[in-house]
Parts: structure tokens; sequence; C-alpha cells
């Protein structure tokens, strides 16, 4: 990596930044300053993000469906997210009399703490990452169970029938994928042979011919990604697995009851689990901070980082546009009858990989398996697809 | 006591607390769920004990009070399932999830 | 012996009271989980890292989930008429604390023969992994088949019974 020295120290910035921050304060604080330090600018960035998302999302979709977005608001709409913030903070705070008041208040702070969590252990660019633990990825996915958690104190307290039907699906959703979701990334364990994510980027930091040794670059990586990317959808509830929130069936599912700070705070932990999952996505199988091209490698390591992640808001996004919302009885048969043993199998193509040694041999052997298991798969499925009244046998 | 003569006796007095506020919600609420609580607050109890002892005992490097731990995370969560399950299908069944209403073998 | 174990030994028993204590089921069951947590936290003290999110992961991840799912299944945000405390509680308080005596006294007359190394042992992932498919693969394998029965157990005994003809 040849870097100029100026290259080196613009990847390098942020770190500088803290330590001469650091450097103000005795020396006995410094390692709890430079972490306050790491937290507040997690704190802030993310966000910020987030506001830029809103009205990324609101122009994006409205151009998809052939409308100007808001546009009223700054130039292009761009202020948007201010007027919504304003409004969000300025609202009465309506709790419902019979709600459980604890509960009613803790749930969306339970959400966002847990959401937040979760960015301690991303590695944001070289050396980068706010903690580097053992076990970050067992962690990340620890934290991401917390959130389930919290959805079900919303839906529970507001004792709201749409509240509470809005927070089982939830529940249901989140962990039926929640288990595809650690599958996949077992694959890239696997592979990477450590729990740590700042580990798992490094692995991937290597160039043969100018191209990345990415992940999302072999066969089972490739699969593995696409499993990954579909149950980061549902566990997030974006559309189209977003049936807990969809306002035309559940009024708003389980943030029916909240208004005001409370709502925006769900809001804000929705996207911010959208923005983490896509970090651990990004880390996983985009090669995390390493640059695309080995002669682009002078671009700084924060900028390819959250160039990968803006895109897969992107998609998010996109998807979000394009397709229709599914019903919760067909999504619920799509993780456990397709995605999963989809997944499983490509724990056992991993497995393959790795054994059969380097050569051109594995790639193919590898790639057949995964599209003739996919084909079946589908064909079965399709099979499957009975039109009639709908039994449900397990539980209500 | 301010000081303990070994951190040990403290986890394990903890785990002792623990243990007995599980067994005694065990024995004195009427409703199952409850009494599930109480056995998984004792279990949690008993992961503490040998994580402890695995911390302060004499051989950590075969992490054994590490592996049981483990292996006891995962059989009482397999418990925690089968038992509400039970529950669940008993509440179908009498109507109620009270244990000292369900104190007849006739179905 | 620092100010934190105090604090979470105070987090995680409160908690423990709290959960067989109160009368709301649902309060009781988050008691639960914050007693869990508790619980998570101290294996973090005792630097096993592995173990504590993997408690995280497991019990405040799905135990308490299921545990509420249960107690909304079963109705029991009712609450019964004849109060949440059988009859027969105080005997069950007596021999409670009983038990804890017992426990108690042993670990207190032990306090010379208990072992007191204090140096830590760093634990990787590495060496959880090699122990778990070296040493330990029978339990490994158990565990495994344990865990198939009960969860096809599991659904199999809370299925809805088939509609048969009256």
């Amino acid at each position: 990596m040849a870097a100029t020295p100026f290259f080196a120290n613009l990847d390098r910035i942020f770190i500088l930044l803290r330590d001469w921050l650091v450097g103000f304060l005795p020396v006995a604080v410094r390692p709890a300053a430079s972490v306050v330090l790491g937290v507040i600018a997690i704190v802030c960035v993310f966000p910020g993000l987030f506001a830029l998302t809103t009205i990324f999302e609101r122009k994006g979709l409205g151009r998809m469906q052939n409308r100007l977005g808001p546009n009223r608001v700054g130039p292009f709409g761009l202020f948007q997210p201010v007027a919504d913030g304003i409004k969000a903070l300025i609202k009465e705070d309506i709790v419902p009399l019979s709600a459980n008041a604890a509960v009613h208040f803790l749930a969306p702070l339970t959400l966002v703490v847990a959401v937040f969590m979760e960015f301690a252990v991303l590695p944001m660019g070289r050396n980068m990452a706010l903690v580097d633990m053992g076990s970050g990825l067992l962690f990340f996915f620890a934290m991401s169970a917390s959130t389930e958690l919290s959805v079900f104190m919303a839906g529970w307290s507001s004792r709201n029938k749409y509240s509470l039907l809005g927070a089982m699906r939830a529940i249901a959703q989140m962990i039926s994928y929640e288990v595809v979701l650690v599958l996949s990334s077992v694959s890239v364990v696997m592979i990477a042979g450590s729990l740590s994510l700042p580990d798992i980027v490094n692995k991937q930091n290597h160039y043969t011919h100018g191209f990345p040794h990415w992940y999302i670059f072999t066969p089972w990586g490739f699969a593995a990604f696409v499993m990954f990317a579909i149950a980061a959808t549902a566990e997030t509830n974006r559309s189209p697995f977003d049936l807990p929130e969809g306002e035309s069936e559940l009024v708003a599912g389980y943030h029916t009851e909240y208004s005001g700070f409370k709502f925006a705070l769900f809001f804000l932990g929705e996207y911010l689990a959208m923005f983490s999952v896509s970090g651990l996505g990004t880390t996983l199988f985009l090669g995390g901070w390493s640059a695309p091209f080995s002669f682009l490698t002078f671009i700084p390591s924060w900028f390819w980082f959250f160039s990968k992640v803006m895109l897969s808001i992107f998609v998010f996004i996109w998807m979000r546009g394009t397709l229709p919302r599914l019903r919760q009885d067909q999504l619920m048969n799509f993780a456990w009858k397709f995605v999963l043993p989809f997944t499983l199998l490509d724990l056992l193509v991993t497995a393959l990989w790795r054994i059969l040694g380097l050569g051109w041999q594995r790639w193919v052997f590898c790639t057949v398996i995964l599209v003739a298991a996919y084909v079946l798969m589908g064909l079965d499925q399709e099979r499957r697809r009975h039109i009639g009244p709908r039994r449900y046998r397990y539980a209500e | 006591m301010t000081a303990f003569p070994s951190p040990l006796v403290g986890y394990l007095l903890v785990a002792a607390v623990l243990f007995a506020i599980g067994l005694a919600g065990a024995l004195i609420r009427r409703n199952a769920i409850i009494v599930l609580i109480g056995i998984e607050l004792m279990l949690n109890s008993a992961n503490l004990n040998l994580i402890a002892f695995w911390r302060f005992g004499p051989h950590p490097e075969a992490l054994t009070g590490m592996m049981f731990a483990i292996f006891s995370i995962a059989v009482a969560a397999a418990e925690a399932a089968v038992g509400l399950g039970l529950v669940i299908s008993i509440y179908r069944h009498t109507n109620t999830a009270e244990l000292d209403k369900i104190n007849r073998l006739k179905g | 012996m620092n100010a934190v174990f105090y604090l979470l030994a105070a987090i995680t028993i409160a908690g423990g009271v709290a959960a067989v204590m109160l009368k709301h089921l649902i309060h009781s069951a988050l008691a639960v989980t914050v007693a869990f947590a508790g619980i998570a936290l101290l294996f973090l003290q005792l630097d096993a890292q592995f173990v504590g999110f993997a408690q995280i992961l497991v019990y405040i991840g799905a135990v308490a989930i299921l545990i509420v799912f249960a107690i909304l299944l079963t109705h029991g945000a009712d609450l019964p008429r004849e109060g949440v405390f059988s009859k027969s509680w105080l005997a069950g308080l007596i021999i409670a604390a009983g038990v804890f005596a017992v426990i108690g006294w042993a670990v207190l007359e032990s306090i010379d023969a208990v072992p007191q190394r204090n140096a830590v042992f760093e634990v990787s992932v590495q060496k959880i992994g090699n122990a778990l498919v070296g040493r330990y693969v029978l339990p490994l394998e158990i565990v495994g088949l344990l865990l198939t029965a009960a969860t096809i157990g599991a659904v199999i005994v809370a299925m809805h019974e088939k509609e048969r003809s009256r």
C-alpha cells in the first residue's frame, strides 16, 4: 500500500484528532477519555447519518413512485429532518391512561441503548473499532437479541390490541430471521477463523491482480451475503418484511401509542439498527474498510466503510420502493422452509471450500452445488404454493 | 462483612442467595410460569458457581467450568422451551395455569 | 471486592426478589430479565466474556421472550381471585431459608480451603473452539441431539389438536 504521508495521515485523521484532544488531559484519565471521545463521536455521527437518511429515503421513494419527495423546507427539501426533529420534540407526549407507565417509558430507551451498543464493535476504518473484543461478533448478536424484548415491552404496555398483535408478529419474525443472520455469519467465521471483527476485515484486505479478497466474491460468500441481506431486512422490519408496522394493516403496530419524542426514539432505533446491520454486513462480506481495487487504497479507509454502508442503505430504500409487503405466514414460511435450509447448505459448502484447498476445482464445485440447490428449492416452493383457506396449526 | 477473605466467597454467597430466592419462588407461587422462572434462577445461580470456581480454581486452562456453564445454558434453554410448551398445552386443556387447580389426573 | 461487584450483586438479587414477589406476571418476567442481565455482567467481571455474551444472547434473547409469550398465551395478565401466593407459602419460605442456611454455612466454613488463584487466565475463542471439538466433543453432540429433541417436542406439545369430528 504505497501511500504518501498525506494520505496516510488522512486515513488516520480521526485517531490523530482523538489523541491530540486527549493529550490535554492528565495521563491517568487518558484511556477513559479516549473511549468517551469515541462514544461521543458515534453518538453524534450516526444520528446525523440518520437525519440524512430520512430525507434520502423520502426523496428516493418519491422519485421511485414518480413524484417529488418533500421539497418545501430548504433547498430541494434538504432541511426536512430539522423540521421533523422540531416537530417530534414539541409534540405532546400522550400516554394512554390504562397503559403501564413504567414499561411504556422504558421500551424506547431499551431499544436505543441496545442498538447504540452494537456500534461499539464495528471497525469503521483502519484501527477505528471502538472496542476490539475477542468475541466481538457474539457481542453484536447479543445486543441485537436484546432489542426484541423492547419491542415486546412497547407492544404490551400500550394496552392496545393492535400494538400487541404487531409486537407478537414482530418478535416472531425477528426470532426466525435472527437464526438465519447468525448462521450466515458463521460461514464467514469458519473461513476467517476469528470472532473479532477487525480480524475478519484484515483477512479480507488482500489483493490479487488488483482484485480484493472480499468474501462476497466467493460462491459461498455470495450465497451467505444474499441470505444475510434477507435476514437483515427482516430483522429491522423493513419492507418487504414490514408487516408489524405496516400502516394499512395494523395502524402502526407496536409503536401506535407512542407520540412525540418517544416515537422519534423508536424511529431512530429502527434506522440505527439498519445502519449497524449494514455495517456488520459490510464488515463480514464486503471487506469492511478495504478499498475495491489495490490502486485505490490511498483513499481513506473510513471513506470506504461509510460509502459501503450508505450503498447498503440505498439498496434497503430501493427494496422498499419496489417490492410488495409479505404476509405474516408467507414471511415465516419463507424463513423456515427456504432461507434456513439454504443457509445450512451454505455452511456445508463453506466447509467443502475449506477442505478442497486452493485451485479452480473448489470454485466450480461450490458454485454448482449452490446453484443446483437454489433451483431445486425454488421449484419445490413453487410446487407447494396452494391457494385456498389457510389453517393455522401452531401457536396462535 | 466489608471485605471477603477471597473474592470467590463473595460470588458463592451471591449464588447461594439467588438459589434460595429461586427455590422460594418455585415453592411459594401458584402460577406455573413463575415456578419455571424460579427454576431458571436456580440454573443461573449454578452457572455462576461454575464460572466462579473456574476463575479462581487451580486449573483454568482446562476450561472445564466454562464448558460446563455453556452446556448448562443450552440445556436450560431447551428445558424452558419444553416446560413452557407444557404449560401452554395444560392451559388449553384445563383453562387455568395455577398449580393447585391442576391436581387431578383425570383429563 | 470492589464496588462494581456489590452493585451487580445488588441488581441481580433485587431482580430475583422482584421476579418472585411481584403480582403482575409480566413485571415479574421483566424483573427476571434484569436478573439475567446482572448475572451476565457478573460473568464479565469474572473474565468469562464468551459465556457472558452467550448468556445475554440465550437468556435475554430467547428464554425471556419464551416466558413472555407463555404468559400472553395463558392469559396470565388476569390476576387470580384467591391471590398469587399458595396456601403453604410459609413452609416454602422456611425450606428456602433452610437451604440457604446450609449452603451459606458450607461456604463460610470452608473459607480457608477455598482456592485463591487470582491471576487472570486469557481465554481466546480459538481455545474454546478447540476444547469443544477436542475434549468435549461428546457433550457437544449430546447437547445437539437434546436440543433437536427438545425443539421437536416443544412444537408438538404446544400444537393445536387437529379438529376432529366432535
